[in-house]
Formats: C-alpha cells, sequence, structure tokens
C-alpha cells in the first residue's frame, strides 16, 4: 500500500505542478467571474464625460424644459447658429445639435446631428425627455378639457407593476423564497461542469495509462509494484488533481459571488438615490424605475441562491464527481492499457464517450422537467447520474432517488474497478496487437 | 547454493504456447545466459520470474525455498522494452524507481549519488529525460535497475543503444556486479558476449528448452573433431595421403598463408595427422575448432526446428 501511496503523489504532483494546471486552474474562475462581473459593472459604472447639445426648438415646444444632468447639457441656440453649425460643426464644441422641427407633432421625428455616432444613453435620455415634455403637454390639454379634479393624479396612481414570487415550501414548512430559474441555471452548469470534469479528468487517465506503455516504463514499474496498484495510484492521483481543482474553483467562485453581492448591492443603493432624485425632480417614474429594479434583481438572485441547499448541492457535486471519475477512469484507464496507438484509442474510446454525450444532449430537458421519467432515469443508470442527478438535485430530488442514485453508482464502480484491473493486467504488456473489444472481454477470463 | 529454479513451468496464452515445461537453475553468483531465438518464451520467463505474470504450472524457488511475492525487492529487472517518463527530471525518477523498489528515500539519495558519480552524470540530475539521448537514457536505467542491490538481476539485452565504450563500461559493471556476489540472468541476442560474460546458458527454443549447461561443457560439447592448420611450403597433393580417416573441409592458398581444415572421421588421435601433414610441409599452426556459441545457437536451433517439423 506504501508503494500505491508513492505512485499516487506522483501522479498527482506531477500534475498539480504543472504550469497549465495551475493558470487554468486559477484563470478560469477569474475569467467566468470577469464574464459576469465587468457588465454588471460597467452597466452600473456612470457615464462620467460632461457633454453639451446644441439645442435649435423652433416650435418652442421644449424651449426651456429640457432638464440637463449633471453630465448632459442643453443649450439653446437661434437659427443662426444652427445654420453655422450644420455647415461647420466643429465651430461649436458641441457634442451633438438637437433639431425639434415644427411638425414634430405629427410626424413624432427630431433630429440629433453629430460628427460622431452618437451613444445609446444620450439617445435614450434625449428621446425620453421630449416624449415626456410633449406628453405633459397632451396630457394636461386632455385633462383641462374634461376638467375632472385631480385627474392627473388619478391616472399616476393607475400604474400597475406585478412580481411573481415561487415560494417552495422546506422541510418544517419553512417557506423559503425560491426561483426556478435559478434552479434550472444552477443545476445546467453544474451538470455541465460534471461532464467537464469527469471527461477531461477520465481522459487524463487514459493518456496516463498510454504514456506508461508506449514509453515502456510500465515493464520496469509492474516488476516493483502490481499492476493494480498503478491503475490505483494513478486513478486515485488524477482524481485528487480535479478534487483540487474543484475545491479551488468552489472556493474562488463563492469568493467571486460574495464579492459580487456586495458590489451590486452597494451600486444598486446608489441608483435608487438617483433614481428618486430624478423621480422628484421631474415628477415622472419610467425612466428611473427601471434601473433600480435590475440591480434589485440581482440582490433578489443572490437571496435565492441563499435559499438552496448549498450543502447539498457541493456534496452532491463531490459524491458524483468522486464516483463518476472513478466509473469513467477505469474505463478509460483499460482502454489507454489496450491500445497502442491515438487512432486505436479514439475508436475505442466511443462507446465510452456516448453515455456522456446523451447526458449533455438531455441535459437541458432533464433541467425543464426535472420530474419526468426521462430525468428520474437518467439520474438513476450509473452511466449518466453522475451528470443528470447533479443537475437535478438543485430541485429538490426526493431522498429515496438520490440514496437508490447512489447505490446503484458505488456498486457499479466496484464492477467497473474489478473489469479494470482486469484488462489492465493484460492489456498493458500486449504490444503490437490490434485489439477489438471481443479480444478484451476475453482477457477479463484470463486467469492471473 | 541455487539462487534461483524453476520446475516445470507452463504458461499458455490463447492460441499458443509459450513455456512447456520448462526447468532452469541458477547458481548464486553466476551469470546465466538465457538464449533464444525471438518468440521463444524468453520474456515470458522472466515475466514469470518476476511475477509480472503467473506461471500456469509448475514450481518457482528463491533461494531454495517457494517464491514470495515480497521476493521482487531482491530482483532487478531492466526489460528490453524499456522507458522512462519522459517530462519527469532524471535525478526525480530515479529517486521514484528506486522508492518503489522499497528503499527510503534517504538511502535511495545516498546510493544515487554514488551511481551518478561513479558514471559521471551527476550534471543530468536536474535534466529532463527527453533531453537526454538514448545511450544516457540506458545508463540511467541501468542504475535504477541495481540501485537497490537486488541479489537477482535480470538483464535483457543490456547493451543496445550503447557505443562500445559504454558497452563495455556496462559489461565491466556487470562482472563486477557477479564478483561482490550478484547473481545475473542475461538474455541477448549477442553470443559473442555470451561467451564473454556467461558461466551458464539455457537455450528455449519454440517454448521449450532444448540445451543447457555450462558454457565450456556445451561448446566442447558441439565440436566436430575439425582442426585448423597453417602451413608454410608448396602445397602437396593431400587426398592420396591423408588416406580415408581424414576430410578436408577447406582448403585457401594465397600469398599471404595456406591454410585448411580438417575433419576426423573415425576417432584418430591428433598425432596421427600431424604424422601424415609433418612430411609434407612446416606446419604454423595446429589448433582444434570449438564451435562459437553464434555456431552452436544456429545449428542447434535449426536441427530443432527441423525436427518439430517432422
Amino acid at each position: 500500500m506504501n508503494k500505491s501511496l508513492l505512485i499516487l503523489k506522483r501522479e498527482y504532483l506531477t500534475r498539480v505542478k504543472k504550469k497549465s494546471f495551475i493558470i487554468m486552474t486559477l484563470l478560469f474562475p477569474l475569467i467566468m467571474g470577469a464574464l459576469t462581473v465587468l457588465p454588471t459593472y460597467l452597466a452600473t459604472m456612470d457615464d462620467k464625460e460632461e457633454r453639451t447639445i446644441a439645442v435649435y426648438d423652433p416650435t418652442s415646444l421644449v424651449l426651456n424644459k429640457l432638464e440637463s444632468n449633471q453630465f448632459t447639457k442643453f443649450h439653446y441656440i437661434p437659427e443662426q447658429e444652427y445654420q453655422g453649425l450644420k455647415t461647420d460643426f466643429k465651430s461649436g464644441k458641441y457634442y451633438a445639435i438637437l433639431y425639434i422641427p415644427e411638425n414634430i407633432i405629427t410626424t413624432s421625428r427630431a433630429e440629433m446631428i453629430s460628427d460622431k455616432q452618437i451613444t445609446f444613453d444620450i439617445k435614450n435620455l434625449v428621446t425620453n425627455r421630449i416624449e415626456n415634455i410633449i406628453e405633459g403637454d397632451k396630457r394636461k390639454a386632455v385633462v383641462d378639457q374634461t376638467g375632472v379634479p385631480d385627474l392627473e393624479k388619478k391616472l399616476a396612481a393607475t400604474k400597475t407593476s406585478i412580481t411573481v414570487e415561487t415560494i417552495k415550501l422546506g422541510e418544517e414548512g419553512k417557506a423559503v423564497k425560491s426561483s426556478t430559474e435559478i434552479a434550472m441555471a444552477i443545476g445546467y452548469v453544474a451538470g455541465f461542469l460534471m461532464y467537464f470534469f469527469v471527461l477531461m479528468y477520465g481522459l487524463m487517465v487514459m493518456r496516463g495509462v498510454m504514456e506508461e506503455k508506449t514509453n515502456r516504463i510500465v515493464e520496469v514499474i509492474i516488476s516493483s509494484v502490481k499492476p493494480f496498484q498503478l491503475l490505483f495510484g494513478k486513478i486515485v492521483g488524477i482524481g485528487l488533481v480535479g478534487l483540487t481543482q474543484i475545491s479551488i474553483w468552489i472556493i474562488l467562485s463563492i469568493a467571486i459571488a460574495t464579492g459580487v453581492g456586495s458590489f451590486v448591492g452597494h451600486g444598486s443603493h446608489e441608483t435608487v438615490v438617483q433614481a428618486q432624485n430624478i423621480m422628484a425632480s421631474q415628477g415622472v417614474d419610467q425612466i428611473a424605475a427601471a434601473a433600480p429594479e435590475k440591480t434589485n434583481a440581482t440582490l433578489e438572485i443572490l437571496h435565492m441562491i441563499g435559499g438552496l441547499n448549498i450543502p447539498l448541492i457541493i456534496f452532491a457535486m463531490f459524491f458524483y464527481f468522486i464516483c463518476g471519475f472513478i466509473l469513467y477512469a477505469s474505463f478509460y484507464g483499460a482502454i489507454g492499457s489496450a491500445v497502442d496507438s491515438d487512432e486505436d484509442a479514439q475508436q475505442m474510446m466511443m462507446p465510452v464517450m456516448m453515455p456522456l454525450i446523451f447526458s449533455i444532449i438531455i441535459l437541458f430537458a432533464v433541467a425543464k422537467n426535472p420530474e419526468g421519467p426521462l430525468a428520474f432515469w437518467a439520474s438513476i443508470i450509473p452511466f449518466t447520474s453522475p451528470i443528470i442527478m447533479v443537475a437535478r438535485i438543485p430541485f429538490g430530488v426526493p431522498a429515496w432517488q438520490i440514496i437508490l442514485s447512489m447505490a446503484i453508482l458505488l456498486g457499479s464502480i466496484m464492477g467497473s474497478i474489478w473489469m479494470a484491473g482486469k484488462i489492465y493486467r493484460t492489456g498493458i504488456l500486449m504490444y503490437g496487437k490490434k485489439v477489438n473489444l471481443k479480444e478484451i472481454v476475453k482477457w477479463l477470463f484470463y486467469k492471473n | 547454493m541455487d539462487i534461483f529454479q524453476a520446475n516445470n513451468v507452463v504458461k499458455e496464452f490463447v492460441g499458443h504456447v509459450a513455456l512447456s515445461s520448462v526447468s532452469i537453475t541458477v547458481k548464486e553468483a553466476s551469470i546465466f545466459g538465457l538464449l533464444g531465438p525471438n518468440g521463444a518464451g524468453k520474456t515470458t520467463l522472466i515475466r514469470i520470474i518476476n511475477q509480472i505474470t503467473a506461471p500456469d504450472s509448475g514450481e518457482l524457488f528463491f533461494e531454495g525455498r517457494p517464491i514470495r511475492s515480497e521476493d521482487i525487492s531482491q530482483i532487478g529487472y531492466l526489460p528490453e522494452e524499456r522507458g522512462l517518463y519522459k517530462k519527469m527530471k532524471v535525478g526525480e525518477q530515479a529517486l521514484y524507481l528506486a522508492q518503489l523498489k522499497g528503499m527510503s528515500k534517504r538511502d535511495a539519495l545516498k546510493s544515487l549519488k554514488y551511481w551518478f558519480e561513479k558514471f559521471e552524470i551527476q550534471a543530468w540530475w536536474g535534466k529532463k529525460v527527453e533531453e537526454l539521448s538514448k545511450g544516457m537514457a540506458q545508463k540511467v536505467q541501468f542504475i535504477t535497475t541495481v540501485i537497490h542491490e537486488p541479489r537477482l538481476l535480470i538483464f535483457d539485452e543490456p547493451f543496445t543503444g550503447f557505443d562500445p565504450i559504454n558497452t563495455n563500461l556496462i559489461k565491466n559493471e556487470i562482472l563486477e556486479l557477479k564478483k561482490n556476489g550478484t547473481t545475473i540472468i542475461f538474455s541477448t541476442h549477442n553470443m559473442s558476449s555470451v561467451e564473454e560474460i556467461c558461466d551458464h546458458i539455457a537455450l528455449i527454443n519454440q517454448s521449450k528448452k532444448i540445451l543447457d549447461g555450462q558454457i565450456d561443457q556445451v561448446r566442447e560439447k558441439f565440436k566436430t573433431n575439425t582442426f585448423e592448420v597453417i602451413y608454410r611450403g608448396d602445397t602437396p597433393d593431400l587426398d592420396n595421403h591423408l588416406g580415408a580417416n581424414f576430410k578436408v573441409l577447406e582448403h585457401i592458398t594465397n600469398e599471404h598463408q595456406k591454410q585448411m581444415k580438417v575433419k576426423f572421421l573415425n576417432g584418430n588421435s591428433n598425432n596421427e595427422l600431424l604424422k601424415i601433414l609433418m612430411n609434407q610441409f612446416e606446419i604454423v599452426s595446429f589448433k582444434e575448432i570449438i564451435p562459437s556459441m553464434n555456431d552452436v545457437f544456429i545449428q542447434v536451433v535449426e536441427q530443432n526446428n527441423r525436427e518439430i517439423k517432422l
């Protein structure tokens, strides 16, 4: 057993010390984090550039009614200057010229002229402000016409916004705020991660076995240790590399998620204050309403993630990674021992790849309907359960199903290890012979 | 004392017999040559000695008692098809292999230092194996085979990949190991090196042992009463003088030397031939031809193959 430990140590250390492993392990969560944080950050980050927009308004509809804010100012210009700017835009040092045509009420069109592409935010801001002014004017006219007292206030009071919250009853009837979308997303991501890990580390075992065989070092080693010890040390060593990577990723993700949480929380506060200011100053809620809703949703998501059974999800990920990995690694190890070249390996790999690929194909369907028969059977059958059960767990799976799935998987592992040991022992010393499945099955029944 | 003994070892693979009732006895502190054509079953026998595979039947003894799995720590094996982890550093790898043989890290480091100094390869310690030439890697493999000072060493074609200088170096190391009491099983197709270093041989052909014994006795057994004579003077008409008891197999005469091979047909004595020849010319040398291991190998294997066909 001491020798297995030596092998395990070598398998683990040579891989963990590789630059590619270190870079991949640290960079992947950072990239994932960056991909989620960056858009949020950029969205909350205010445009700090000061811009002045020249307004030529022959209709006087919006004259002196366009509110400047901290960064975007409106400056009204007479026709002369407007004509001058049109021919020589650079002389005015304006960001853009806003032209309100005479027939704006009938055509609903205004123009913004600039020598550069006008940003989306500025366009939205200007559009919203003009709309509000004209809408306000129209409404005022209608209100004045009908003469109903406090009509404007009454109209404002009819505005409605509804949010449907999904509540999941916990064990002790405790209501936990849940979200189908969140469970689906987490299930999908977790299932995909399982696929990725099982495949990546399973193949690593196969390549390791093939390396030893093609290097011809295997005969030296098995004259010191039993072939099974070598295979065992390799599978466990590589499995630990995988666990190391998963652990680092989970820790980093939690750290990043916490970071994002506090960041978004902080950011939303500012936005809300800003929005309230705008509302107060303008008495219009439409523009502002959208912004805090978005950031509140991010907070909500974080609350809902908190409402999931995180320890169970993490436990399931570890359990199914370990067992799924061992199941597939023993197959891949057996294949690696039986073949001489990459081409042969490709061919033999196909039947072992199929259940993994199948799992990924049905993963989305399972995430959409985690209670269906497809989801149930795929999470019980050991070849698909490491991916599918992990994807189902965020939705809540009855305990008996989890236990049944785990028990079947554990039993299958024992079978697959026994089989791999038999094939490995014969295959590893077999050179220059193209093997087929029939031959490999024969090896299972060889005496030592 | 016999350090290793195999009795009636049988090993069958699906479709063919690799070893049929092979027995060998290896004396302590000797070099035992395991010979045979490709595919005869040598590697299978070696793997059985190393307990990589188990025989279907037969008995194996190590130091006079049935072999145990712990005995592999007393055996060092240099396979014919050998390699190292390419990406691993030389020193790290040698240490790893030594530890797998059951050495403690401290002892392993100490011995490795000794061997690396002896072979003057200390500078390779931190290099990756893929940077080494084939001969360099072979040296490292030799060291990792003998590092744990096993009582029995098995070398399968140890000289492939070595230049003549390194071949000599390894040959001397093997003889040195023997002098220090290590027993060596040596498998090769290079018959001149067998003659040079082996004490005993066993020849396996088509899964059966067809010859074994002390090397000089084996060669003696295969001599054909043929003599080589080098002479000076005129070339005589030998056929008339030699009579029915001798036969000239080969007769070469050129400017430099005159030489012939004469075979005794009946059990005549050397002196009888000498007497006849002395009257014909001046004899420069007269010696009996003892067959080389190469000749013995070819003769025995070909004859055996013919017999099997019949």
